[in-house]
C-alpha cells in the first residue's frame, strides 16, 4: 500500500513539473498531435494520481483500524472533530495520525467531486453558449457564394469562427469577406472545417474546465494556452495539405492586423495581452527575405508562431523521440491506474 | 434551414422593419407572398416570444409584438461572444485568429508587407478576385 501511495504521489508531483517543462518546450510545434496527447496524459495522470494519493493515505489508516470502513470513518471523523475542536483531552500521536488520514481522505473525495463537477459545469456552459449562437445565427446569418457552406453575419469586424457540435456551423463576418481575397477565404474555411471534423472542441473542453476551477494556477493557464495554440496548429496543418500555406499565412496576418480596427465594438473585441516575447516580424518573412538577426518589431507571439510555422514548416520529430514521448504519455495514464487497482 | 426556422427569421425581419409593435394580422399582412394561415403566424410569434426574441403586450383585444432587441444588438452579441474569448468560451467556439491593435498590429502589417513583396512581386494581395 505504501509503495502504491508513494508511486501515486510521485506521479502527481511529476505531472506538475512536466507540465511546466512542456509549456516551455519548443518541440511541440513540430508535432502538435503528440504534444496534445502528452498534455491530455499529464492532465489525466495528475488527476488520478492526486486523488489516489490523498485517498490512499486515508485508506491506509482506516484499514488498520478494526471494524468496517463506514464505522471506522465515523469513528475517525469523531476523533478528528474532537481534535480540531481541541476537546480538552491530551491528544495522543495515534489520534493526530488518524485525524490527518481522515482529512486526507476527505480532501481526496472533495477533489474528485470538484473535478467531476467542473467538467459537467463546463459542458453545460459550452452547450448553452452554442445553443444561443445557433438561435441567433438562425435569425441573422445568411449565405454568400464567396464562402460556400459558411454563414455570413453582417458586421464590420473581421471574424471567422466555428460553432462545433452535432449541428456545426462556420461563421464568417462581412468584415472578413471584405478583408480577405478568395484564396484566403478558402484557406480560412479549410482551417475551420479541420476544427469541426477533428472535434478539437472536445480536446479543449477539459483544459478550459480545469482553468475555471484553478484560475490562480499558472500551470492550468499555461496548459490551456498551449493546448489552444496546438489545436490551431493542427488545423493549420490540415488546411495547408490541400491549399497553399501562403494564403493561410496572409489570412492570419490580415485578420490579426486589421480584424479589430474597423469594428465599433473593437475595444471589447480586442483581448489585448502583453506583447509576446521576442517574436520578431522576420519570423513571418520567408527564409532569405531578411538577413537573420535583423531587428524587427515584435508581433503577437501566437500569430507569429503559426505564420512562421506555415511558411517554414519545421522538420518532424525523429522516430525515437516520438516513441519515447508516446511511451511517457501511455505510462502517465497506465501507472496511476495500476497503482490504484493492483493490490500491493 | 427548416421551414419553421425560416419563418421565424422572416417574421423577425418584419418586426425589425416596423417602428411600432405589430399585431398578428399586421405581420401576416406583410408576408402575403407566403400565403400563411393566421394561426401559423401566431404559433411562430408564440415560439419567438418563448425564446425571448419577441416581447408582447396587450393592446385592446389583440396582442402586439415587438422585437426584444434590435437586429444590431443581436449581431453585436454574436460577434462579442465570438471575439471576446477569455478561456471559458474557448471550447464553445473556435476562432480563426485573434485581432490585435497598436504596435502589435503594426508589426503584423510589416510582416504582411514583407511577405507580399517577397512573394508575388509587390502585389499586396488585397484585391479580391485577382487570384481566383
Amino acid at each position: 500500500m505504501a509503495a502504491a501511495v508513494l508511486t501515486l504521489g510521485a506521479v502527481a508531483i511529476g505531472c506538475v513539473v512536466a507540465a511546466h517543462l512542456l509549456a516551455g518546450a519548443s518541440w511541440p510545434r513540430r508535432s502538435p498531435a503528440l504534444a496534445i496527447a502528452l498534455w491530455q496524459a499529464l492532465g489525466l495522470g495528475w488527476g488520478v494520481a492526486t486523488v489516489g494519493t490523498l485517498a490512499g493515505i486515508g485508506a491506509a489508516g482506516l484499514r488498520d483500524a478494526a471494524g468496517t470502513g463506514v464505522t471506522s470513518v465515523a469513528a475517525g471523523s469523531a476523533r478528528a472533530t474532537g481534535l480540531m475542536l481541541g476537546a480538552g483531552t491530551a491528544a495522543r500521536a495515534w489520534d493526530v495520525l488518524t485525524a490527518l488520514r481522515v482529512l486526507s481522505l476527505t480532501a481526496g473525495i472533495l477533489l474528485l467531486t470538484l473535478l467531476c463537477w467542473i467538467l459537467l459545469a463546463a459542458v453545460h456552459a459550452v452547450l448553452r453558449a452554442r445553443h444561443r449562437q445557433r438561435a441567433l445565427l438562425g435569425l441573422l446569418a445568411h449565405d454568400d457564394p464567396k464562402v460556400p457552406g459558411a454563414l455570413v453575419v453582417d458586421h464590420p469586424a473581421a471574424a471567422a469562427y466555428c460553432v462545433p457540435g452535432l449541428r456545426s456551423a462556420i461563421v464568417i463576418s462581412a468584415g472578413a469577406l471584405d478583408l480577405l481575397d478568395q484564396a484566403e477565404l478558402a484557406a480560412v474555411l479549410a482551417h475551420e472545417r479541420a476544427h469541426l471534423r477533428a472535434r478539437h472542441d472536445l480536446v479543449l473542453l477539459p483544459f478550459t474546465a480545469l482553468l475555471r476551477a484553478f484560475r490562480w494556477s499558472a500551470v492550468a493557464r499555461e496548459a490551456n494556452r498551449e493546448v489552444a495554440l496546438l489545436v490551431e496548429m493542427m488545423a493549420d496543418d490540415r488546411a495547408q495539405r490541400r491549399l497553399p500555406a501562403r494564403e493561410l499565412a496572409t489570412a492570419l496576418l490580415r485578420v490579426g492586423a486589421y480584424g479589430g480596427g474597423r469594428a465599433p465594438i473593437g475595444a471589447l473585441a480586442i483581448a489585448s495581452r502583453p506583447t509576446a516575447t521576442g517574436m520578431v516580424a522576420t519570423a513571418a518573412a520567408p527564409s532569405g527575405a531578411l538577413p537573420p538577426g535583423t531587428p524587427g518589431p515584435t508581433i503577437d507571439g501566437e500569430l507569429a508562431a503559426r505564420v512562421a510555422r506555415l511558411l517554414r514548416p519545421p522538420p518532424g520529430l525523429p522516430v525515437p523521440a516520438v516513441i519515447l514521448l508516446g511511451a511517457v504519455a501511455a505510462l502517465l495514464v497506465i501507472a496511476p491506474a495500476l497503482a490504484l487497482l493492483l493490490p500491493m | 434551414m427548416n421551414r419553421l426556422g425560416e419563418l421565424e427569421r422572416a417574421i423577425m425581419e418584419v418586426l425589425w422593419e416596423s417602428p411600432d409593435p405589430m399585431t398578428v394580422r399586421q405581420v401576416s399582412g406583410c408576408l402575403t407572398d407566403r400565403d400563411l394561415a393566421h394561426t401559423t403566424v401566431m404559433t411562430v410569434l408564440d415560439r419567438l416570444a418563448k425564446k425571448g426574441f419577441v416581447r408582447r403586450q396587450r393592446a385592446g383585444r389583440a396582442w402586439r409584438y415587438r422585437p426584444a432587441e434590435s437586429r444590431e444588438a443581436y449581431v453585436a452579441e454574436l460577434m462579442l461572444t465570438a471575439l471576446d474569448q477569455t478561456g471559458d468560451r474557448q471550447a464553445a467556439l473556435t476562432r480563426f485568429a485573434r485581432s490585435v491593435s497598436g504596435a502589435e498590429a503594426e508589426a503584423l502589417r510589416a510582416a504582411l508587407e514583407a511577405l507580399s513583396q517577397a512573394g508575388t512581386g509587390g502585389g499586396t494581395g488585397g484585391s479580391a478576385g485577382d487570384r481566383t
